[in-house]
């Protein structure tokens, strides 16, 4: 009798992750993400401007009802992504070893991912009772300055730290009440596609995160330009580029570059404040 | 106003059909040990005290009475947790432990809820929509302040303080116990919490999720058991914070008895809230808010608005509403979810209860209770209103944890401020008006820990709790609430 066949493993299609649903490209066009010795490891959907602009539109969408979801249930539901990324710690690691890392190093990176939504889980009604404040005024007024988020916010993800480095610029955003959109690393791209999977069994509303693969070279300027975009977080870029570009809306420019995402101390809850507004309000106190 | 032709028949023949919650997937086992270092033990002198339904007067279970020994083996257990694993585990791992166990709180509600209506007889509807819930959501909050604290207390070092012995009252068992053990574990303490004998079992099911959270060994324990439990726990030398939710007076005995020590104590007394109704108040909701305030969870609420302050000009219409309102309110089976309330806990609490009823009259108060029919077994006690009371009567000055309101009336704000700050208490109070305003004023005004402007009862763990003179001292709850389980060191 013939020897049964070795079993044909089947690929992954990698695609960009759009309002809730996961398109290819509208441009057609993609790269090869090769490994050491030249094979194909994927190929990824190389993004375009007008992805970019439709992803914008979703990501607006969402915002309003994204903001009005209780502090508990923004929490809750980022908890419920760290328990499904716990649940796929396998597939993040054999990943990022794919795209090169160690065993080792591709386990702490995943275990760190997980942590770190943890940690902004329990941040999202919390951040509001660090920052707020009373203010005494000396008039009869009641002066209340809370948090609100600024709206929708861009995300240049880090280039050198594929799943931690995404994970730690879209949690903050997001738990604040946020909508946004990222562009994954253009080295390290297929955590971030399967992290889009992720969000996507967890609870987390269509629109409130949009994930693009493609090269920041060709995209990087409109995630900085775009006139419907509030915020944008850049890691590791230009400086003067994106300023420049951001000034056209008075965009927040959030500049995050050689931060060492592993380290503990990357994480804080002005990560939180930094795509946030203050608004303040004066009410009459008197019989 | 209701006219009597236009009036709803509430008390006419229609009757609702009983929709019972289900019992079948509940499980209480015939006896309870006390749960020490991660297991249920027997209690050293083999003595156990029996819980019932207050609904039914039948046996629940039987759970374990525990001596002075068996305190000193469970704060032993917490010590050794707290020097071993706990204090010494990275916060943020403490705070997944947290979660965990809100997570299988949520798993479990439906079972909790089920339990805390029989065991304490509260309407099923409270305890699924409310304790099981809240308690779950307490777990949350605090889990994530683990790993934190530096941003609560900024230039402090936050320190925990090491074994917190905790007493928690039976009007909300569960809920108690959230709002006990979440922060205590999140600021790196561990925990010997008592709960009130006649409501014991959520608390020793809670244990059951604790080890199923996989807790380390004696980071809670838990013992049952009435007065003397408590006093040897208060009294235990190697307790480092004692946080107690209860009456006044045995929160008085001890702050006495812990007098020239160096333990840390908080303490949730009682209240004698007045919610306070203003002429250009939204009269239906107000009364609403009356309905809750006093009404809710059979008044046994240390924030109950057990008093209600009416200006003069709208009174007769409040109280009427009212009157009509409280016809229609349901009495009885705590599992029927249409019951809006349940049994009182205990025969002496109703006994309590029906003394101040007697008081009440004796004092020349005006009684007026619903005409609603009540089971034949069980504790009950009909929604009840005095009128006619002045400020001196003790149904306006004591605190009678029951289904029972004293209503007096005001013509001027600060008439109602002098009448509100006016007794031993102030743990919470009601405002209701359509003037934001009036509002702020009367915050600024009521001495009390809690204001709720219309609304009342609403209770978040985002948000601090606690009373002003008698009613306690310290805040439980949101950020403030963490103060209480650490030592702020330089």
């Amino acid at each position: 009798m013939a020897k049964a066949a070795k079993r044909v493993a089947v690929a992954k299609t990698y695609k960009i992750y759009i309002d809730g649903k996961f398109p290819r490209t509208e441009s057609g066009r993609y790269f090869a993400l090769r490994d050491k010795k030249g094979g194909v490891i994927a190929n990824v959907c190389r993004g375009s401007r007008k992805d970019f602009r439709n992803a914008v539109v979703a990501a607006r969408k969402a915002q309003p009802g994204w903001e009005k979801a209780s502090a508990y249930l923004r929490g809750q539901i980022l908890y419920r992504i760290a328990e499904l990324l716990e649940g796929r710690r396998e597939q993040f690691v054999a990943e990022l070893m794919l795209q090169g890392s160690t065993k080792r190093a591709a386990e702490k990176e995943v275990d760190a991912s997980i942590d770190r939504l943890i940690y902004f889980a329990g941040w999202a009604d919390k951040y509001q009772q660090v920052f707020s404040a009373v203010n005494p005024v000396s008039s009869s007024h009641f002066n209340f300055s809370v948090l609100e988020p600024t709206g929708v916010v861009s995300i240049l993800a880090p280039e050198s730290s594929g799943l931690l480095g995404l994970v730690s610029n879209v949690a903050p955003a997001i738990v604040g009440g946020n909508t946004c959109v990222a562009l994954a690393s253009e080295s390290r791209p297929l955590c971030a596609v399967s992290f889009a999977e992720v969000l996507h069994a967890s609870d987390v509303p269509a629109g409130v995160v949009n994930l693009l693969t493609g090269f920041r070279a060709e995209l990087g300027d409109q995630f900085a330009s775009h006139m419907d975009v509030n915020a944008v977080v850049y890691c590791d870029g230009d400086n003067s580029t994106v300023q420049k570009l951001a000034a056209d809306n008075v965009k927040r420019v959030v500049a995050r570059s050689r931060i060492d995402w592993s380290k503990d101390d990357s994480q804080h809850p002005y990560l939180i404040r930094d795509t946030q507004e203050v608004k303040t309000t004066w009410h009459p106190i008197g019989s | 106003m209701a006219t009597a032709e236009n009036k709803l028949a509430f008390d006419g023949g229609w009757e609702y059909a009983a929709a019972p919650e289900s019992t079948d997937h509940v499980t209480i086992d015939k006896r309870y040990g006390l749960f020490i270092n991660g297991e249920f033990v027997a209690p050293e002198k083999g003595r156990y005290f029996d819980t019932i339904n207050p609904a039914t007067e039948k046996k629940l279970s039987r759970v374990a009475d525990a001596s002075d020994i068996d305190v000193a083996r469970a704060v032993a257990a917490a010590r050794s947790a707290y020097r071993g694993p706990w204090s010494r585990m990275k916060a943020a791992e403490r705070g997944k432990y947290i979660y965990r166990i809100a997570r299988i709180i949520q798993e479990r509600a439906r079972e909790f809820a089920a339990i805390e209506s029989m065991d304490g007889g509260k309407p099923i509807r409270e305890s699924r929509d409310i304790d099981i819930p809240l308690a779950a959501a307490h777990f949350f909050y605090y889990a994530g302040w683990a790993d934190k604290l530096d941003y609560a207390f900024p230039a402090r070092k936050p320190r925990s303080l090491g074994v917190a012995g905790q007493i928690i009252p039976w009007n909300f068992p569960m809920l108690m116990a959230a709002w006990k053990i979440a922060p205590a574990l999140a600021c790196g303490n561990t925990v010997v919490l008592k709960p009130a004998e006649t409501t014991p079992l959520t608390a020793l099911k809670l244990a059951e999720v604790i080890a199923d959270a996989g807790l380390p060994p004696g980071v809670v324990n838990i013992v049952t058991g009435a007065g003397k439990t408590g006093a040897a726990l208060v009294e235990h030398p190697d307790v480092d914070k004692i946080a107690f939710t209860g009456s006044t007076n045995v929160g008085k005995i001890i702050q006495r008895s812990l007098a020239g020590s160096s333990k840390k104590y908080t303490l949730e007394l009682g209240g004698k809230a007045a919610n306070i109704i203003f002429a250009d108040a939204p009269i239906d909701q107000a009364v609403e808010g009356i309905v809750n305030g006093i009404f809710f969870n059979q008044g046994h609420v240390c924030c109950a608005g057990s008093r209600l302050l009416v200006q003069e000009s709208v009174a007769d219409e409040v109280i009427a509403k009212l009157k009509e309102r409280m016809q229609t309110l349901i009495v009885g089976d705590p599992m029927d979810k249409n019951t809006d309330i349940g049994a009182i806990n205990s025969p002496m609490q109703l006994e309590k209860i029906e003394t101040y009823l007697e008081v009440g009259q004796q004092e020349g108060g005006e009684m007026y209770q619903s005409s609603c029919r009540v089971p034949d077994t069980g504790y009950w006690c009909r929604p009840t209103i005095f009128t006619g009371v002045s400020q001196s009567n003790r149904v306006v000055q004591e605190e009678i944890f029951g289904p029972v309101l004293a209503i007096q009336t005001f013509r001027r704000f600060d008439e109602a401020i002098s009448k509100a700050n006016n007794t031993p208490y102030g743990l919470s109070g009601g405002v209701w008006t359509d003037k934001g305003s009036k509002i702020f004023k009367m915050t600024q005004s009521l001495r009390a820990g809690v204001v709720w402007a219309n609304t009342f009862n609403k209770f978040d763990p985002a948000s601090p709790f606690g009373g002003y003179k008698e009613s306690g001292v310290g805040r439980e709850g949101g950020l403030h609430g963490l103060d209480a389980y650490l030592e702020l060191g330089a």
